[in-house]
């Protein structure tokens, strides 16, 4: 449950990929270049913490994309047009993604049906209601939005920590410390290991499926307000795809994708890594940024073999601790 | 706990439970008591209704008729968390645990200690070491529970059910997977549980480890209760009767009588064939127009016996003939190319098709010695369908009816049907009798008797002793997956097979699997 293999070797392939870049591109390793990484990806790093309690908890939710435009183009509309105070819309916004979440969730366990499909519905759903809302990019002016985005902490070297950044790595870090220490984490990787068993034991398993598809949601929510401080504006095709993307953190963060291990931090890692081949690129500047594309695909296979291998390691009867027993 | 006597305690009272599965009386008015403090061993063969015992004790399956008392109180759990929150906790062969989980989470989840909200890691942790330490397990507690061996996770489980309180402990096959020292540690355990007042039902089908740690011993057959006895007065062909027997009746082979001995062709022989871990090596001679009768409990290599003669399972030494030439028997392709058929006992899943029809059952397996490219027309399907029903007379006679729709004893005519459309030399036949009504049953050991008159070589499996003892010629009877005796002719009666079967195994203990 540890997790520790994967995650290193996550830990591991980032550290010696930055250092390629840096090799070839030495402007790549500053506070600069680091900081605007962080910001551009910061509603990938809050989305993908969502889904790593998800993809633990044996599940999959694939709507998340779709309820960050959705929440782009809500907030952009109650705002611009509605004359709703941003702060409200905030408040608003995120009770009706954490309702939408937990009510996927409770479709799952109460109906039995598969995660995927009823977040599939789910997708189809929050995307088209956000075109009902609004066809097209809905500009953001509120004072607000530009006191946000020019808020930063300076670190040395020149780079800025934006607030976007800052929220990314509170969530991040708070994420991480609800999975680790508290009894919600802990039945999170009971639901992974076995559905079954976990109620045999005692696991209120359909208040913790509610529970952890509204964390996603509540969590795309977020995500769905950051990025509409990341481009001042609501468009209802925004983030589309996003949770491909978070699957594929989550998964070369060592995650299981069956469920039952994993850790927020190698999410993070794993975000990162997708950054950094997003910057390599750019500072490549004569590669197509699509290679980014190409590269997370290589590199989600290489992580699913490495799982598959650990497993069945793992399976093996030599592997079997003797359990010392007196 | 040796004085477990009738002034300890009664913990646990079940009276008059009834279960009926549609038409089938899986349980009926049976009871069943256990003392504090005592270790009961739960006995029957396959089908006795044991597991469906536990299942309706602890909520799993509603219950009929009947009530559940503990300490005198009645209780009617719906559910296994309900039946644990009233003190019965069951630990399956299969641990319920999660193996993904460090052992310490998986003795306290959902109830870790907390402090703010945070779980204390390390008292989790202090108090699973603690708690193990009880059981005299000093591991690791912090690493994944499914790195440890299935002795280790037993253990755990007992450890978690224990420690949520429970006075009613339920082992069900808790050594099916152990080997023998882990029994041993097991059993340490066990005694010490029974010493501090819980409650111990252990079901389990090896005897040598029933006497080993059993108090007191409850038999059920074929859904009723055959008695209780304590086991250090109760001698092993007397249990074994009580699993066996029926009216114990002294029926002996009539074919024996019948059946001058002439001596016949041999049709497979098997010459030290066995496979490590599985069936110790046996000698075997199945020839024509004989029944060869296998007996023993179950897990004694009955079936085991079977699929390595089919073919089913690989065997590692020894040499199988047909006919007198040598033969390799590596698939159960290779089986029915030598003109080998198979019924398993598991009819359901591992026999037909319940969804297609009587006709597309019965071509199954002639379809598929003669290969895809040689397809059966409509006709000949037709043909041959409408031959079997009337031959075995299968009930209702319409060859397009989805055989799922039929009862048991057509059913296994259906399989019956199979194989004899491919024209087999040899029949293997496991627990034909099984799970069908006395008229059928009657019918299909006729049917039996036929098809041996007709030439062919039998070799049928059966709990049914009387039943053997009426159509085989030879029975050999196997114990602790070993075969330990072959009677023949005027030999065969029930009392010789049980004798041979409660015959002390001595050395012979208990072979792990793990």
């Amino acid at each position: 449950m540890k997790g520790l293999p994967p995650v290193l070797i996550t830990a591991i392939v980032l550290v010696a990929g930055f250092a390629l870049c840096a090799v070839q591109f030495p402007n790549i390793a500053s506070t600069r270049v680091v900081g605007n990484l962080l910001t551009d990806n910061a509603f990938l790093g809050i989305v993908a913490t969502g889904m790593t309690f998800v993809i633990i908890s044996g599940g999959i939710d694939l709507s998340v994309g779709s309820v960050i435009g959705f929440t782009t183009v809500f907030v952009a509309l109650a705002i611009e047009r509605w004359g709703v105070p941003p702060l409200v819309a905030f408040v608003a916004i995120l009770a009706l993604s954490g309702a939408f979440g937990a009510a996927m969730g409770a479709m799952i366990h109460v109906f039995d049906l598969p995660p995927f499909i009823v977040t599939l519905a789910g997708m189809f759903l929050a995307r088209g209601a956000s075109f009902l809302l609004s066809t097209e990019s809905v500009p953001i002016t509120a004072p607000v939005y530009s006191t946000v985005s020019d808020f930063a902490l300076r670190l040395p070297g020149g780079g800025r920590l934006t607030a976007v950044a800052i929220i990314m790595l509170t969530i991040v870090i708070g994420g991480a410390l609800l999975l680790r220490l508290t009894r919600f984490g802990a039945n999170v990787y009971a639901l992974g290991g076995s559905r079954q068993a976990a109620s045999l034991m005692g696991v209120a398993v359909g208040r913790m499926t509610v529970k952890i598809y509204m964390l996603s949601s509540l969590l795309a929510g977020i995500a769905g307000i950051v990025f509409s401080f990341y481009t001042s504006a609501g468009y209802s095709l925004s983030a589309v795809g996003v949770e491909l993307d978070s699957i594929a953190a989550v998964v070369i963060g060592g995650t299981l994708l069956t469920g039952g291990q994993g850790s927020v931090v190698g999410t993070f890692l794993g975000v990162l890594i997708q950054g950094m081949i997003q910057t390599y690129i750019n500072f490549d500047g004569t590669l197509s940024s699509w290679w980014t594309k190409i590269a997370t695909g290589v590199l989600l296979f290489a992580f699913i073999a490495l799982q598959q291998g650990l497993v069945a390691l793992a399976r093996r009867p030599v592997a079997k601790r003797a359990g010392a027993v007196s | 706990m040796e004085n477990s006597s009738d002034s300890a305690a009664s913990l646990l009272e079940v009276r008059g439970i009834s279960k009926s599965f549609g038409a089938v009386h899986a349980l009926q008015e049976v009871d069943f008591t256990l003392r504090a403090g005592e270790i009961h061993a739960l006995l029957g063969e396959n089908g006795a209704g044991k597991s469906t015992l536990i299942k309706v004790i602890t909520g799993v399956f509603p219950r009929d008729a009947g009530i559940v008392r503990i300490s005198g109180e009645e209780v009617a759990p719906r559910s296994a968390k309900a039946a644990l929150q009233a003190g019965i906790a069951t630990v399956y062969q299969e641990v319920n645990l999660l193996p993904n989980l460090s052992v310490a989470q998986n003795l306290f989840l959902d109830r870790q200690p907390m402090r703010f909200g945070i779980v204390r890691g390390g008292e989790v942790r202090r108090r699973a070491k603690t708690l193990l330490a009880d059981f005299g397990l000093d591991i690791d507690v912090s690493a994944p529970l499914g790195s440890y061996s299935v002795a280790v996770q037993h253990v755990t489980a007992i450890a978690r059910a224990v420690d949520l309180s429970a006075r009613v402990l339920i082992l069900d096959e808790p050594t099916a997977s152990l080997d023998r020292h882990e029994v041993e540690i097991l059993f340490r355990i066990m005694r010490q549980l029974a010493g501090r007042g819980i409650g111990i039902v252990f079901v389990s089908h090896f005897l040598d480890q029933v006497y080993e740690i059993s108090d007191r011993i409850t038999v059920l057959r074929n859904g009723r209760l055959v008695g209780e006895r304590e086991t250090a007065s109760l001698s092993r062909l007397e249990l074994i009767r009580m699993m066996l027997g029926r009216e114990l009746a002294e029926t002996t082979s009539t074919r024996a009588s019948a059946g001058a001995q002439k001596t016949r062709d041999v049709c497979a022989s098997f010459e030290n064939y066995g496979k490590a871990g599985y069936v110790a090596p046996f000698n075997l001679e199945l020839r024509h127009g004989e029944v060869v009768g296998l007996a023993g409990l179950l897990g004694s290599g009955r079936t085991e016996t079977a699929r390595l003669v089919f073919g089913a399972e690989r065997a590692d030494r020894g040499q199988a003939r047909v006919e007198g030439v040598p033969v390799r028997l590596q698939s159960p392709r290779d089986g029915v190319r030598h003109g080998f058929g198979y019924c398993p006992e598991e009819r359901k899943t591992d026999g037909i098709v319940a969804e297609l029809t009587v006709r597309e059952n019965i071509v199954l397996a002639l379809q598929a010695k003669r290969g895809l490219h040689r397809p059966l027309s409509r006709r000949e399907q037709d043909e041959i369908a409408r031959r079997y029903v009337k031959m075995l007379d299968i009930r209702p006679p319409d060859p397009e009816r989805p055989v799922g729709l039929l009862s048991g004893g057509n059913q296994q005519k259906v399989l019956l049907a199979r194989w004899l459309a491919t024209s087999p030399r040899l029949l293997v036949l496991d627990e034909p009798t099984r799970g069908i009504d006395v008229g059928a049953h009657a019918e299909i050991i006729r049917l039996i008797r036929e098809l041996c008159d007709d030439g062919l070589a039998l070799l049928v499996i059966s709990s049914e002793l009387d039943e053997i003892v009426t159509y085989s010629d030879r029975v050999v009877v196997l114990r602790d997956r070993a075969h330990v005796e072959e009677l023949a002719g005027e030999a065969i009666d029930v009392g010789s097979i049980l004798a041979a079967i409660a015959a002390d195994g001595g050395s012979v203990a208990h072979e792990g699997r793990a």
